[in-house]
């Protein structure tokens, strides 16, 4: 009793000095965690993840002034201004092959995709969301602009806050994707300057613009939500992750070798940490394949070794601590390498519970059919799954044509939410909510018929192609081994993005392919070939008509020749001689 | 443009003047061109009222020292913007100390003190006046556009422009996080030392402050090490230089369109410590900071070495604020033109206290800021004017003309409000006109891209004129050529 009380006064006394000024260097209202995931590839690429987690105790939405530190200042004003309550932006270049490739930790659709949950006091979400997409195309040099009624959706279920959330309106929620948005290095420097260190220590030193683009696949990403300050969830936080996921084909380009260090991906080491970080952690994927332990060794031995369940998957981590002084004690820079120790055979690759694939079907310009194909993989536990659909509204779909198969039967839909598109004002939304029985594949199609755009709505170079954008799969996806109830903090990176259910399941979000649609297109030259061809003929019957209206018709005399003759005939004569 | 100053100028006891023209209480009327360029002048018209004290003045007069009879004169006074009241004191009056002949108040009027005559009295009260109000450099720098190159003052450059808001960012660049950690308590600062100015300046314009930290963010220039001092040196010349590559790390504003004022305090380096600017005769600035016209202004704040050597990295320090805030508020009145060097010797100003701003520096401001919203928007119109001139089959929607109209009105209400006197609703007219006038301007169904240029209407039809155009030049040149034939031919016949 006695203890119990005396802690208590100490509690108190502690919490003593008021909460409105910090206490300089001990406590901090904002932190920065860093991380790094480089996990090997079945296919033997590497992917490599950065994550950049900016936590802020402060309300960004009261509050005439505001003082940041960490959180950069461009975010937190649009995040203030607009009454943004969270916000998703990400910038991909290729496609996760999740096939192949395995369950990616956060997997974007090729392009630009942009979600945005608005605050509850913002009167105009359109408005708010137009301005939005025009400053963060401003801030992030992309073609957010773009983002218009056109391609912007309300999606009713797929898209649920990721963080604190008090009612879940979908009309606050807006959503878009242009998969036509290129990628490049103008991106990726805004990026890097959101973030504290710049690019100058720290994990972000690697982040290379020749090395990360010569990739087979890039992603980008900001998310910016309000999180839970402390466990009782008095107070919010803010929170920016700035993640970034590259894919290295060394398999492939590497003379068939599957070994690789930091060095050889991007082509220098980690030598510092940024000084603001207050955890910098490399994490390496050493889980073993096929229950043989001994296939790969990293090197320099790690800090500690991790072990943890990821998204159905029991991983082993090899963990490097670079504020641990001795990692830097024994040498100048860490270059993390890891080797094979036997070839590997490639035929048993893992597959995925769950995986899809689209793509388009049919023939000639005027109808088509989209045909999405989904495969659960699990030996025996079936799971709903959330497919969200977004066309344009130049793809005129037909829904009494939608078909859903799954192993010879038709599979009927418990959900469906469809939107009708108008033309040029907003595309089709499709949403619904599919049974995948276990290990089935379901095929999904729906037939379209191509509309005629006027000659002012193709964009350059139409004969490319109009892209459509991936379709979203959300699902929770039961796990084949039990997961534990644990710790969230210590895993690696995204574990804590999606909000963890029980330990049964797991959240999975996934991107298919985007399409590349031909439309029917005019010749563009054709109006300046007509007026060619019309004018030509108009000149030509010109040009006769005014010779014949101008010449003077006489009959020539043959004796006088032409005036040449003539003229040597007066000099002639002048000399005397005969004439000609 | 006219601008109308009204004034009165009051006589306490035995200050008369012998050479009054007419009796006290009368009028009078005093003009003064100012003429920037060939066409444009402004006129300005100071309408004077003579009269004697009043009993309550005289009482407030009757004060043991200047500020005392100020702040009891403040009760008395016209406190309408643009104003401007002198009490003219006797000449032997303890109320002014010894030197001084002129004490601007607090607010919104001067005590001088009286000389012989009229005329003399008349030419004191204009300096004046031209102090408390504007002057024809102040009035210039405000039309600055317009001035030819080469008469404006440098000075006139450094101003801001006149906008509706502006930002204000404080930005504390620290390039060397290893060595230090600096904080700065920004956010009572900004509560003790900007909040009260700018709640004055909200009359002019809308104003919100922000604050940052960057790390790793390094000027543009090495400086160079100093023997002697064994410190670092910023020379004059090199400072120009400093700023671009701070400049891509702070951050537009993409949330507003008003122009952002940047404050920066910049911490160096450890190896770079301690550093100090160099003016132009190689002497260091006292206040080791600098500022950009029209930008905003740059602070050095040096580090003390630590005692011992081996101290552990990274050092503490925590920003002196008040020093820091001292020479960023004089970068900013200096911004906004408030300058306080420009006056003669023999004047003495009120610190202007808590507030830091002065009545009549407002006035000041508002004086400049209305001529120069009226200028931009006659600038504005007349292009948009010209634009259409150009293009003649663009559209105008109606909602643009109603722009462009309200914006006319607008114009002339203030020009009618200046002429009147009326400085603050004068400034408000013109507001809505710069207003108006821009949202006209920049309206997007106005982009002349949007519109062919005849010349490419004429190439389109290029393939009918051409072929046209074949068989009449050759006809033409047939024709030339027979021509010049028969006048050949007869002198050939002799």
């Amino acid at each position: 009793g006695g203890m119990a009380a005396a802690a208590l006064l100490l509690l108190l006394v502690a919490a003593g000095p008021g909460p409105g000024r910090t206490d300089a260097g001990q406590e901090r209202r904002d932190a920065l965690r860093e991380e790094l995931l480089l996990s090997p590839l079945p296919t033997g690429d590497v992917a490599a993840t950065f994550q950049f987690r900016t936590r802020w105790d402060a309300d960004l939405q009261g509050g005439a002034v505001s003082h940041y530190r960490l959180f950069p200042k461009a975010l937190g004003r649009l995040v203030a201004a607009l009454g943004v309550r969270e916000l998703h932006l990400a910038l991909t270049q290729g496609f996760w092959r999740t096939r192949y490739w395995g369950q990616p930790p956060l997997q974007a659709p090729a392009g630009a995709e942009l979600w945005v949950w608005f605050q509850p006091t913002v009167t105009d979400v359109d408005k708010a969301w137009k301005e939005l997409s025009n400053i963060l195309s401003g801030i992030f040099c992309a073609s957010l602009n773009f983002i218009d009624s056109t391609n912007t959706v309300i999606p009713t279920a797929s898209f649920k806050p990721l963080g604190l959330a008090n009612g879940t309106d979908h009309h606050l929620l807006r959503y878009a994707v242009l998969p036509r948005e290129v990628v490049c290095t103008e991106n990726l420097t805004p990026w890097k300057k959101l973030l504290p260190c710049g690019s100058k220590a720290g994990l972000a030193v690697l982040l290379k613009a020749e090395r990360l683009f010569h990739s087979s696949y890039h992603s980008q990403a900001v998310h910016i939500r309000p999180v839970c300050r402390d466990a009782s969830c008095l107070a919010v936080s803010w929170e920016l992750r700035q993640t970034l996921t590259v894919v290295f084909d060394f398999f492939s380009s590497g003379q068939g070798k599957k070994d690789w260090s930091l060095f050889k991906m991007f082509s220098r080491t980690l030598t510092d940490t940024c000084p603001l970080a207050s955890q910098s952690k490399v994490y390496v994927d050493i889980s073993p394949k096929n229950k043989e332990k001994e296939l790969l060794e990293v090197s320099p031995p790690p800090t500690s070794v991790h072990e943890a369940v990821v998204q159905g998957d029991k991983k082993t981590y090899a963990v490097y601590d670079l504020l641990s002084p001795s990692l830097f004690n024994t040498s100048r820079s860490l270059n993390v390498q890891l080797k094979w120790k036997r070839p590997q055979d490639s035929s048993e690759m893992p597959i995925p519970t769950l995986h899809a694939q689209r793509y388009v079907g049919g023939y000639g310009l005027q109808t088509g059919e989209i045909c999405t194909l989904i495969y659960n993989t699990h030996p025996y536990r079936a799971f709903p799954v959330i497919l969200l659909e977004t066309v344009p509204w130049y793809l005129r779909l037909y829904v009494h044509t939608l078909t859903i198969i799954t192993k010879g039967k038709e599979n009927k839909p418990s959900y469906i939410h469809y939107q009708p598109a108008q033309d040029r004002r907003r595309p089709h939304l499709l949403e619904m909510l599919i049974q995948l029985p276990a290990n089935s594949v379901t095929k999904i199609t729906i037939q379209f018929e191509r509309a005629l755009l006027k000659w002012t709505e193709y964009p350059p170079d139409p004969n490319h192609g109009f892209y459509v954008g991936s379709s979203v799969l959300s699902a929770l996806v039961p796990s084949v081994i039990a997961m534990k109830d644990m710790d969230v903090e210590q895993s690696p990176l995204f574990t804590s993005l999606f909000p963890s259910s029980d330990g049964s399941s797991y959240f999975v979000r996934l991107y298919t392919e985007p399409l590349l649609v031909n439309l029917p297109t005019p010749d563009f030259s054709m109006p300046y070939n007509v007026i060619c061809l019309t004018c030509t003929v108009v000149a030509v019957c010109y040009g006769s008509f005014y010779n014949l209206l101008t010449r003077t018709f006489h009959v020539e005399e043959p004796s006088r020749g032409g005036l040449a003759k003539r003229l040597a005939n007066v000099i002639r004569k002048f000399r005397g001689v005969p004439p000609l | 443009v006219q601008l109308v100053v009204p004034m009165a100028v009051v006589f306490g006891q035995g200050s008369v003047p012998g050479d009054l023209p007419r009796p006290l209480p009368f009028r009078d009327v005093q003009e003064m061109e100012i003429s920037v360029n060939l066409r444009t002048s402004v006129m300005s018209r100071y309408e004077m009222r003579y009269r004697s004290t009043t009993g309550q003045e005289e009482a407030a007069l009757a004060a043991a020292t200047a500020r005392e009879a100020d702040a009891a004169l403040h009760l008395l006074q016209d406190t309408t913007f643009g104003s401007l009241t002198m009490y003219v004191v006797p000449e032997t009056s303890s109320l002014l100390p010894q030197g001084t002949n002129v004490f601007v108040g607090k607010h919104r009027s001067a005590l001088v003190r009286a000389v012989g005559s009229l005329a003399a009295l008349q030419a004191r009260l204009r300096e004046v006046t031209q102090v408390m109000s504007f002057t024809a450099s102040s009035i210039a720098a405000a039309l600055s556009d317009r001035v030819p190159d080469g008469q404006l003052s440098p000075d006139a450059r450094r101003y801001l422009k006149s906008s509706l808001g502006y930002e204000i960012t404080f930005s504390l660049l620290n390039p060397d996080p290893k060595s230090h950690t600096v904080d700065w308590d920004i956010e009572g600062a900004v509560n003790r030392y900007v909040k009260p100015v700018l709640d004055k300046l909200s009359l002019v314009a809308n104003f919100s402050v922000d604050s940052q930290i960057l790390y790793y963010a390094v000027l543009g220039v090495t400086p160079r090490y100093d023997k002697e001092s064994s410190s670092f040196l910023l020379s004059a010349h090199s400072l120009p230089h400093v700023i671009n590559p701070v400049e891509a790390r702070l951050g537009s504003s993409a949330a507003s369109l008003y122009p952002v004022l940047n404050f920066l305090l910049y911490v160096p380096e450890r190896s770079h410590s301690p550093l100090y600017i160099q003016d132009k005769d190689g002497a260091p600035v006292s206040t080791n900071a600098f500022h950009s016209p029209r930008w905003g202004g740059i602070m050095v704040y040096n580090v003390e070495a630590p005692a011992s050597p081996q101290a552990s990295l990274p050092l503490h320090v925590d920003v002196d604020m008040a020093r820091v805030m001292e020479v960023f508020l004089a970068q900013l009145r200096l911004l906004f033109g408030l300058s306080r060097e420009e006056v003669p010797p023999e004047f003495l100003l009120e610190s202007p206290g808590n507030e830091g701003l002065a009545d009549w520096e407002l006035d000041h401001l508002l004086w400049a800021h209305t001529v120069e919203n009226i200028a931009t928007v006659s600038t504005t119109l007349t292009s948009l004017a010209q634009l259409l001139d150009k293009i003649g089959n663009i559209v105008i929607k109606d909602d643009v003309a109603s722009e462009v109209y309200r914006a006319v009105a607008s114009v002339q209400s203030a020009v009618t409000k200046l002429s009147l006197g009326h400085l603050h609703a004068a400034f408000q007219a013109s507001k809505e006109a710069v207003t108006s006038s821009e949202r006209a301007f920049f309206d997007p169904s106005l982009l002349h891209l949007l519109y062919f240029p005849d010349d490419q209407k004429f190439a389109i039809y290029i393939p009918l004129f051409l072929p046209m155009a074949v068989p009449i030049l050759l006809s033409l040149a047939k024709i030339v050529r027979e021509t010049r034939l028969r006048k050949k031919e007869p002198t050939k016949m002799d």
